[in-house]
């Protein structure tokens, strides 16, 4: 019984994991803008990571190859969002506007 | 379901490639080349489980660190480019020389 609950809930994380990853990988494609770009892959890079490594953690059982897979979502938890971070500045810093994508004229260009 | 998150990691990483290919700018291309090695990782976890050989998840874990590197290497690298081109225009211009250089580092 309880057996049947983890390995539904694994399948459940997994297909969740997967639905995140394709999400963020048609939101790259069809954003306009390299920061809203940023923002998709970031999803798939914490949300969709953090439940495909729980779900296969799930799906493991209690052995070593577990805390390797928390090894490894606890590091690309960290480092996610740090890259995320250091390529927004470095575009900023390079001098690639967003693009604001408002109707008002008078908000058009805004300085950051 | 582990075939089901594979095939939808790599559908991922698919897109990805295409927005690299794509990416007007260059951190279009970084982004994408970051993503794809997230996805890489990702990727050899699950294909570690589908085939029943655990040991694979050390190349993923080594993956990992290599890829953080590489970004922020490659980011680095860009960064001091630019740095570098403004030094030089503003060289061009005599009036405001060699203050740039301290300044964007």
């Amino acid at each position: 019984m309880m057996e049947m609950i983890v390995d539904g809930l694994s399948w459940l994380l997994l297909a969740g994991g997967g639905f995140f990853v394709l999400v963020g990988g048609v939101g790259v494609i069809r954003m306009p803008d390299l920061y809203t770009r940023i923002h998709a892959a970031s999803v798939t890079e914490t949300l969709g990571t953090m439940l495909i490594l729980i779900g296969l953690m799930l799906h493991s059982g209690w052995e070593l190859a577990t805390f390797k897979l928390l090894a490894i979502l606890v590091f690309l938890l960290f480092t996610g969002p740090v890259s995320s971070y250091a390529l927004g500045n470095t575009a900023l810093l390079g001098g690639l506007k967003p693009e604001l994508g408002s109707q008002d004229p008078s908000k058009e260009g805004r300085d950051l | 379901m582990l075939i089901a998150a594979g095939l939808a990691i790599l559908v991922a990483m698919v897109m990805a490639t295409i927005r690299g290919l794509k990416g007007p700018t260059i951190y279009d291309r970084i982004l994408a080349m970051n993503m794809f090695g997230t996805k890489t990782v990702l990727f050899v976890a699950v294909v570690a489980y589908l085939y029943e050989r655990p040991d694979f998840l050390d190349l993923a874990l080594a993956y990992a660190l290599i890829n953080f590197i590489g970004v922020l290497a490659v980011l680095q690298f860009f960064q001091n480019r630019e740095a570098r081109q403004a030094a030089r225009t503003a060289q061009a211009v005599p009036l405001s020389g060699g203050e740039q250089d301290g300044a964007s580092s």
